[in-house]
């Protein structure tokens, strides 16, 4: 009997730390259901910021804020997370007031691009609000890799 | 005047470059590992120089990180079987709000601390810009290895496991 119970309890831990996690918590919609057409690369996007006579678009990152107070591209604001009802509402807020053409850039990088939990609904939102220029920054495996480790550049938050 | 004037934009690119390199390379292999010193969340008072003499798994993680819950089963059993040869996990949660870490925890136990993490500590990392990421440190305080991304864990089972084979 004791020994039954051993197994048992042995079963019910491997179970507990193993199954649950991936069962319970579903992945946010994937970045992959962003069109390949409004998607800029990270070097694309450093060539525009450096010419002096182009237009700079608004920057947003709409990932999480300990992310973006390590490091964002210059000029970029924080807008998120766009994992949460809270964070698309900052979002909304901040081009409530802009016209529809006004040209935005999007990132976030927290995680590898086919498991970012936030930029899909950034995505998603901005685009259901009518915004024809917006791109959305790819970023492969995260910002750091794809972008700080590239030279382009970045600051962090005072 | 004009030369006046070049100089002076080389100066204020050069300050601007300056300015904006500010964000630290991230910590390699061989590189000490910086110290820090915070309360676990069962109010446990974890300093990572204390861990001297053992081998150190530094899991930096939050809750909305698909690919670190993914992980954590792995440090548990890790922990559990490992632990008594030299092995010790730490979790550095980037979650900017414990609540949200102790309700996942709640449901999803791990037998290892998690100590709430900040934008200081991942500077003094070098910037933790991306999760996962991990840092092994060996007995001596120095950095061995840094994991980063997904599918990682056979990767860093391997090197635990050499490293704690080593006298």
């Amino acid at each position: 009997m004791k020994k039954t119970f051993s197994i048992l309890s042995a079963v019910m831990t491997f179970w507990m730390l193993t199954a649950i996690p991936h069962a319970a918590l579903a992945d946010a919609k994937p970045a992959a259901s962003i069109p390949a057409a409004d998607l800029i690369q990270p070097a694309e996007l450093a060539a525009t910021l450096q010419k002096t006579t182009a237009s700079k678009p608004l920057i947003l990152q709409v990932g999480f804020r300990m992310l973006y107070d390590q490091a964002h591209i210059p000029g970029a604001e924080y807008a998120g997370p766009g994992n949460n009802a809270d964070g698309l509402k900052v979002l909304r807020d901040r081009v409530a007031k802009l016209p529809k053409d006004a040209a935005i850039v999007i990132y976030c990088g927290c995680c590898p691009w086919s498991r970012c939990p936030n930029i899909a609904a950034a995505y998603d939102t901005l685009h259901e609000l009518g915004f024809s220029k917006l791109k959305v920054m790819y970023v492969a495996d995260n910002f750091g890799t794809d972008w700080v480790d590239k030279g382009y550049p970045a600051t962090k938050s005072e | 005047m004009r030369m006046r004037s070049n100089g002076m934009s080389r100066w204020i690119v050069a300050a601007t470059m300056l300015l904006l390199c500010v964000v630290a390379d991230a910590k390699k292999t061989g590189d000490v590992a910086p110290d820090f010193s915070r309360a676990d969340l069962a109010g446990k008072s974890i300093k990572l120089a204390d861990y001297r003499g053992k081998l150190v798994l530094l899991n930096f993680w939050a809750t909305w990180c698909g690919p670190c819950r993914e992980e954590m089963p792995a440090f548990s059993n890790w922990q559990l079987e490992y632990g008594a040869t030299g092995l010790q996990i730490i979790g550095v949660s980037m979650d900017d709000d414990a609540t949200e870490v102790k309700a996942f925890l709640a449901k999803h136990p791990v037998v290892y601390p998690i100590v709430m993490g900040d934008a200081k500590l991942g500077e003094s990392f070098g910037g933790v810009l991306g999760l996962p990421t991990s840092y092994l440190i060996d007995p001596h305080g120095r950095i061995v290895a840094r994991f980063q991304g997904e599918n990682q864990v056979e990767k860093m089972e391997a090197k635990i496991k050499s490293l704690l084979l080593k006298p």
